[in-house]
Order: C-alpha cells, then sequence, then structure tokens
C-alpha cells in the first residue's frame, strides 16, 4: 500500500519484438534485456514511463504513456483547472 | 581555411523524404547556414562562474550555446559527430569529455535547456535534429552517415525516423559525457555507462537552486510565526525550509520507505523532536499549552516537509508520472488536513496567550 511505484503504463508485447535491442540501449534504468528470442521484461516497476523506449522501438511493440513524474508541476495544472497529465516541467537537473 | 562557408551548398538532397519533411515543418529559410565555430576541451574560469550561476538559477534561460557546427581538435571528413543541447553545462560537459579526440559536435537548439529535460519536452528532438542537419550542411562536411546522440536524448528521439528523414544513422552514447572515451574504443556502452544514478553529488548540486525556490515563503511564514508564537517558531520554519530543501534531496534514499510524501513525514517528525523536547521541557507554557504547541510543531512541520519532499519528485531521476499521481491523490488531502489543523491549533494558542498577556 505504501509504494506508490510498483505500476505504470509500460506495456510490452514480446511477440512483436525483433531483437533490435534499441530498448536495451535507451533504456535508464535497465527495464529490459537482451533475451533469446526477443527482449526480456527485466524490471517493469523500475520504469519512470520517460518513452524513450517505445519511441525508438521501430515495431511498436512496447508502449507507454510518457510523461515527467513532477508532482510540483502536476499539482500546480491542478490548480489552474488544466489536465495534470499536460503539466511539464524542468528542474535543473543535468544528468547529461 | 578553416572555416567553410556552407551557406551556398544548397542542392537539393538526395533523400526525398527530407525534403517533404523541410517544408512540412516550414523550415526551409534560405537562412545562411552556420560557419564552424571552433571549441576547445578547457573549461575557462569564465564557464565554471557560468556553471555556478547556472546551479544557482541565476538567469535561468541564460546559459546558452549558439547552435551549430563546432570543430574540437583537427577533424576530417571521417571524425565522429556528437549533437549536444545548447545549454552551456550540457555542451561544456561533452566537449570537456572529449579531450584530445578529433571531432565535430553538432549543437541544436533546446532553447538553453538540458538534454533530458529537452527530450522530454521534446525539444530535444527527431524534428530538430533533423533540421540541423539539413540546416547546417553536414552531409557537405563529413563523409560518413552516423551521429551520436547522448542515451538521455532518447525520449524525444526516434532514432529510426531520423534514419528515414534524414540518411543519418544515430547511435546512442552512454548516458554520461565523461565515459564516451571508453564508449568510443568500441562504440558500445556497457550496462552501467546505460543506467543512470543519482548520486549523492548529484543530489547535493541540486539543493541550491531547491533553497532559491523557497527563500521567499519562508521568510514570510517565519515573519507571521515570528508575529505569532515568537522567535522559536519562526527559527522552526526556517530549519524546515532548510530540511525540505537541503536535508531531504541528500538523504532521501536512507528513509525506508518508497514513497516521497512518507519520507518526507518521517524526516519532518525526526527534524521536529528536539524542538519538541524544547517545548516540552519548558515551563512558561501551561501542560495543556505545551501539549497543544508540541502537536502543532509536529503537524506543521510534517506536512509542509513532506509536501516539499513530494514536490522533489520532479527533479530525481527514476520517479513515474503514474506513481507521483498515485501519491498527489493519497497524501496531499492528509497533508492539507494536517496542515489546516496545526494551523487552528496554532492560532489557538496564540489568542490564548494574548489573553495571558491582557
Amino acid at each position: 500500500m505504501f509504494d506508490s511505484y510498483n505500476e505504470n503504463t509500460l506495456q510490452y508485447y514480446p511477440e512483436k519484438c525483433i531483437n533490435c535491442l534499441m530498448c536495451t540501449q535507451v533504456c535508464p534504468h535497465g527495464v529490459f534485456t537482451g533475451g533469446g528470442e526477443h527482449v526480456e521484461l527485466k524490471r517493469p516497476s523500475s520504469c519512470m514511463e520517460c518513452g524513450a523506449c517505445a519511441m525508438n522501438c521501430p515495431v511498436q511493440a512496447i508502449e507507454v504513456q510518457s510523461g515527467v513524474g513532477c508532482a510540483w508541476a502536476m499539482i500546480r495544472a491542478a490548480l489552474r483547472g488544466k489536465d495534470m497529465d499536460s503539466a511539464d516541467c524542468c528542474c535543473n537537473g543535468d544528468s547529461c | 581555411m578553416d572555416n567553410k562557408d556552407t551557406g551556398s551548398c544548397c542542392q537539393p538532397d538526395s533523400k526525398a523524404d527530407t525534403d517533404q519533411f523541410i517544408r512540412m515543418i516550414d523550415l526551409n529559410r534560405n537562412s545562411h547556414a552556420p560557419v564552424i565555430r571552433e571549441t576547445t576541451s578547457t573549461i575557462s574560469f569564465r564557464d565554471r562562474s557560468d556553471h555556478f550561476l547556472a546551479r544557482l538559477g541565476v538567469n535561468r534561460m541564460g546559459h546558452i550555446v549558439e547552435p551549430g557546427i563546432y570543430r574540437l581538435g583537427n577533424p576530417d571528413a571521417d571524425s565522429p559527430v556528437f549533437v549536444s543541447a545548447n545549454y552551456t553545462l550540457s555542451f561544456d560537459a561533452l566537449r570537456s569529455s572529449l579531450a584530445g579526440i578529433d571531432c565535430y559536435i553538432l549543437v541544436i537548439d533546446t532553447k538553453g535547456i538540458n538534454v533530458w529535460c529537452a527530450a522530454g519536452k521534446g525539444t530535444f528532438g527527431t524534428a530538430e535534429i533533423v533540421y540541423r542537419i539539413r540546416w547546417s550542411g553536414l552531409s557537405d562536411i563529413i563523409k560518413h552517415r552516423n551521429i551520436i546522440l547522448p542515451q538521455l536524448s532518447a525520449p524525444g528521439v526516434s532514432a529510426h525516423e531520423v534514419r528515414r528523414l534524414s540518411g543519418f544513422n544515430v547511435e546512442y552514447g552512454p548516458v554520461r559525457a565523461r565515459d564516451l572515451p571508453e564508449y568510443l574504443k568500441t562504440h558500445t556502452a556497457t550496462p552501467e555507462m546505460r543506467r543512470v544514478r543519482f548520486t549523492f553529488r548529484e543530489r547535493l548540486v541540486l539543493t541550491p537552486i531547491e533553497l532559491t525556490h523557497i527563500v521567499l515563503p519562508t521568510l514570510i511564514a517565519a515573519l507571521i510565526l515570528y508575529l505569532l508564537a515568537g522567535p522559536f517558531a519562526a527559527f522552526i520554519a526556517i530549519l524546515i525550509a532548510f530540511t525540505g530543501a537541503v536535508l531531504f534531496p541528500v538523504l532521501y534514499p536512507f528513509i525506508p520507505t518508497q514513497d516521497f510524501s512518507t519520507k518526507g513525514l518521517i524526516l519532518g517528525a525526526i527534524v521536529t523532536i528536539p524542538f519538541a523536547a524544547t517545548i516540552a521541557a519548558g515551563s512558561e507554557l501551561l501542560l495543556w499549552e505545551r501539549i497543544v504547541a508540541v502537536l502543532t510543531t509536529f503537524l506543521l512541520t510534517a506536512s509542509v516537509t513532506a509536501y516539499l519532499a513530494l514536490n522533489f519528485t520532479g527533479c530525481t531521476t527514476h520517479t513515474s508520472r503514474t506513481g507521483v499521481k498515485k501519491e498527489i491523490f493519497r497524501y496531499v488531502p492528509l497533508m492539507a488536513l494536517m496542515a489546516v489543523t496545526g494551523m487552528l491549533l496554532l492560532i489557538i494558542l496564540g489568542i490564548t496567550r494574548l489573553m495571558e498577556v491582557i
């Protein structure tokens, strides 16, 4: 009950996978790993819904409702009567 | 000549797709293609002071590099091409990591936003990259058709779409620019290079900007509390701001719950303990007043810290939107209830003390 992060919108359809391994390259949290016939969904609850895998999957074997998990922006959008999902935010993180 | 003007070479691209795309997004402006600029791997004192100001949030959108092609070292037509955001911290991280490597850097226009955030917004995206490849005349500068992008640009870029629209093959480099020299040996990244971390140091450098965000509300709250309940309460307000903006970002991975709100509640409660003990031991208040004062302190500090903690989710490198939304619905009503109860108790206490004085 006290883990809000164990579920997310990531969907993977292994039967569509062509094993190009792009998702394993772009995912920043090691959610996908290379398998035999197709890529394996290894750590689904680590997904942060950045959308990199779905963007770079050439055969749409991955779906995710991507967005930024920023409470500040979502609360602000909600207070202004806007859709919480439309909020985006940018802090000064510079991981790259 | 080092500078090669590529402005005049506007012959039609062989890729019909590109032309169509350029028309579609209305980018065929006949604008002057850029001269190739020079850059180095050296980070000067001026760069460092610029980084320092960026970290503090001074002139937030002003830390910008001019988009275009930059030469680093002595690149030739076979040299690698790296794509960078036009945020000085991103560009400087890249060029300083490429010391001794002859290459080109294609700086695209991300409005002065770092790679990951810009990719999330879509400004570090397929359209901008395809446009900048065309605009810069990159295909006349190099022989190969390969560009290396930072891994964290992937949320905004579709590698197969870039290839279809520009003919250029996208290669995702490592997350951190400093791993590039190692990466370039084999053009493969280790799993560790592909993982985003959120280290102690990375969390610490975010704290100045967190502090600057809350300085004004904190001073107002401290002033109100000073008038209502004296310097002790005002001091608690400042301490809570410090807890939310500095202690929480640095310490949150060590607090043993998953949700940020519960982590914040716990940290807020812990920080309050010495103050609660001081109030409880004080003799100038009646027993019931002391109990109410302790309760008030806990309610206000824990709820405010929890709220600041929840708001830190956007700065982390691992929270999903689904999870954060769940947290908001789960805990914000509780935080509001705690804060309102705390404030009512505070007002009751203030009025009682006023009556005693009279």
